[in-house]
């Protein structure tokens, strides 16, 4: 893996292990996927090659869609690894509670347009959550984890990546969830423009009638 | 109030095949816990028929709950029903009997939701105290925790139950319900034979996951019939627990908690319940299974749960005693979770 100077370990994920690392005189993040005992070894190997190979590719993807994302340096498909930029910043997630309402609502319109941008050039990124979100200090945005994304430009694969961003607005930020996902929602029609956003919106409120128990579907009937 | 060791809740379950009848202590000691299963001829549960059955046995299943509990009807302080989510005809016959019976012996009603039945029961026979809960049965596959108030959604299937996914292609494959006998149990005990692992859709979509692909896929080659039903058994069990677990494992990494509890129908399969100890070990937390007899369906959940309710004051009056047959978890506030 060549020069690795110093390695600490920053986060144990469920997917994946990110490391904070010196190398060639640079910060960097290592994040390996390392094998899951839980499931087949022929299974684990699969996915985790799959998205090792593919999370590289989508960033690269939308960094040319206008959304900032780590430098990839080198992949290591063999031991699921990655090497990447380090981002100094923090996550949404810790950061939307303690922002006075206007700002945070800024934000998720923000937000928004990043998701549009990456829906316009055909990425899904497939895990939207505000812990996969880094700010830095000049409050520029990058996104993360891209290893359950895909290139498609489905109306189905749009509506499931924005379900996903709200149910993760939901279960980590239930006290303005719903403030958030309509300024997501502006950002991302901003972007989209407001015919295709209705499309894609209109699609989301049939994935979640598709769910179980929803009490919508039982209104219409 | 009586002493909670000698004050009673009874409890009715009937929101899908199951009609149960549980009663147990105010203080959480589980006395009795009688059901009987409505087993079709063929196919899936037929909503009407199933209600026919439980309406049948009912006075039965209450009769045998309460001598086995050794009480009187006069002896209860607290009547609970499972008010959703559920099938209506079903969910309805159970709320008759459990406002019938409040009416005439003159007790509280409380309405219970099933889904929070499921997680309280496996913390009560367990021990677990805030876990992530899998929650996998016939018609539910959803990843909560608890946070300020309520149990929250973390994940949950985009389109089958587990339960469900593995119940139709047992069905396709020509296995049958018996009683005592369910079809996952079948499956699983074929998938024990299984040596090849066939390729099949994975599909999980951040915390969620989507099981519809994978059960076409897998009645597909089925039909073919090119593959040994054991091998198919196995790869369909082994793709969809590796999915249900990788989101249990997002879940628990994301919220930081220290317990996993597996709870509902599909909890009493042995293979998922290895997974899911698995990543709890390997996040340094404790895994709970809820015992076979709490896995399905059961009047225990529901007795017990309402008495958590109607110690916080929540009684339900009979005219809002009409069921929900989609009634989420994640809208119900848990007073008693703290």
């Amino acid at each position: 893996m060549g020069e690795v100077a110093s390695k600490t370990l920053i986060k144990k994920g469920a997917e994946a292990s990110l490391y904070l690392a010196d190398w060639h005189c640079r910060k960097v993040i290592i994040k390996t996927r390392f094998p899951k005992k839980y499931r087949p070894v022929e299974l684990d190997e699969k996915i985790r090659s799959y998205r090792t190979m593919h999370e590289p590719l989508l960033m690269h993807e939308a960094k040319k869609a206008g959304v900032s994302t780590p430098t990839i340096f080198l992949v290591y498909p063999k031991n699921a690894t990655i090497i990447m930029e380090f981002i100094e910043g923090t996550q949404v997630k810790q950061l939307l509670g303690s922002m006075p309402k206007k700002e945070r609502q800024e934000l998720c319109v923000k937000i928004g347009e990043l998701i549009g941008k990456l829906h316009k050039h055909g990425v899904i990124h497939g895990d939207l959550t505000t812990s996969n979100m880094l700010m830095n200090a000049e409050g520029k945005i990058f996104l993360v984890d891209f290893g359950l994304g895909e290139k498609s430009a489905e109306l189905e694969a749009r509506g499931v990546d924005l379900h996903l961003m709200k149910r993760a607005l939901q279960s980590t930020h239930y006290q303005f969830a719903q403030e958030c996902f309509e300024g997501v929602l502006r950002g991302y029609s901003a972007v989209l423009g407001e015919e295709e956003a209705k499309e894609v919106i209109a699609k989301i409120v049939e994935i979640e009638r598709r769910g179980r128990y929803v009490s919508e579907r039982k209104e219409e009937q | 109030m009586k002493d909670s060791s000698e004050a009673y809740c009874l409890g009715i379950e009937s929101t899908a095949d199951d009609f149960g009848v549980g009663i147990v202590t105010l203080n959480g000691k589980i006395l009795a816990n009688a059901s009987s299963d409505y087993v079709p001829e063929e196919g899936g549960i037929h909503p009407r028929e199933a209600a026919r059955h439980h309406a049948e046995v009912a006075d039965t299943v209450l009769q045998e709950a309460l001598t086995k509990a050794g009480i009187k009807p006069r002896d209860l302080t607290l009547i609970a029903f499972s008010q959703g989510p559920g099938l209506g005809p079903c969910l309805r016959t159970g709320a008759t009997v459990a406002r019938a019976l409040a009416a005439y012996l003159n007790l509280p009603l409380v309405g219970v939701n099933h889904s929070i039945a499921h997680i309280e029961i496996g913390k009560l026979t367990t021990g677990a105290a805030d876990p992530v809960t899998l929650y996998v049965s016939g018609g539910n596959t959803i990843v909560s925790a608890f946070d300020s108030g309520r149990y929250r959604v973390f994940g949950e299937t985009l389109d089958i139950a587990l339960g469900n996914c593995l119940d139709v292609f047992a069905r396709e494959a020509g296995l049958k319900h018996k009683k005592g006998m369910p079809l996952g149990a079948a499956l699983e005990k074929l998938a024990a034979n299984g040596k090849q692992l066939i390729p099949m859709p994975y599909v999980v979509k951040g915390m969620d996951l989507s099981l519809s692909g994978l059960l076409t896929a897998a009645t597909t080659l089925l039909r073919k019939g090119e593959c040994k039903l054991e091998d198919l058994c196995y790869s369909l069990q082994e793709h969809a627990f590796s999915m249900v677990t990788e989101v249990t494992e997002r879940a628990l990494a994301h919220t930081e908690k220290r317990e996993v509890l597996l709870t509902g129908g599909v909890a009493a399969n042995k293979r998922l319940q290895s997974m899911l100890s698995t990543i709890a070990e390997e996040h340094g937390a404790r895994f709970h299974v809820v015992p076979r007899e709490f896995a399905t369906d059961n009047g225990a959940m529901i007795a017990w749960t309402g008495v958590l309710a109607y110690k916080h004051g929540i009684v339900t009056p009979v005219e809002e005693s009409f069921v929900k047959l989609r009634w989420r978890l994640d809208k119900v506030d848990v007073p008693w979770v703290k």
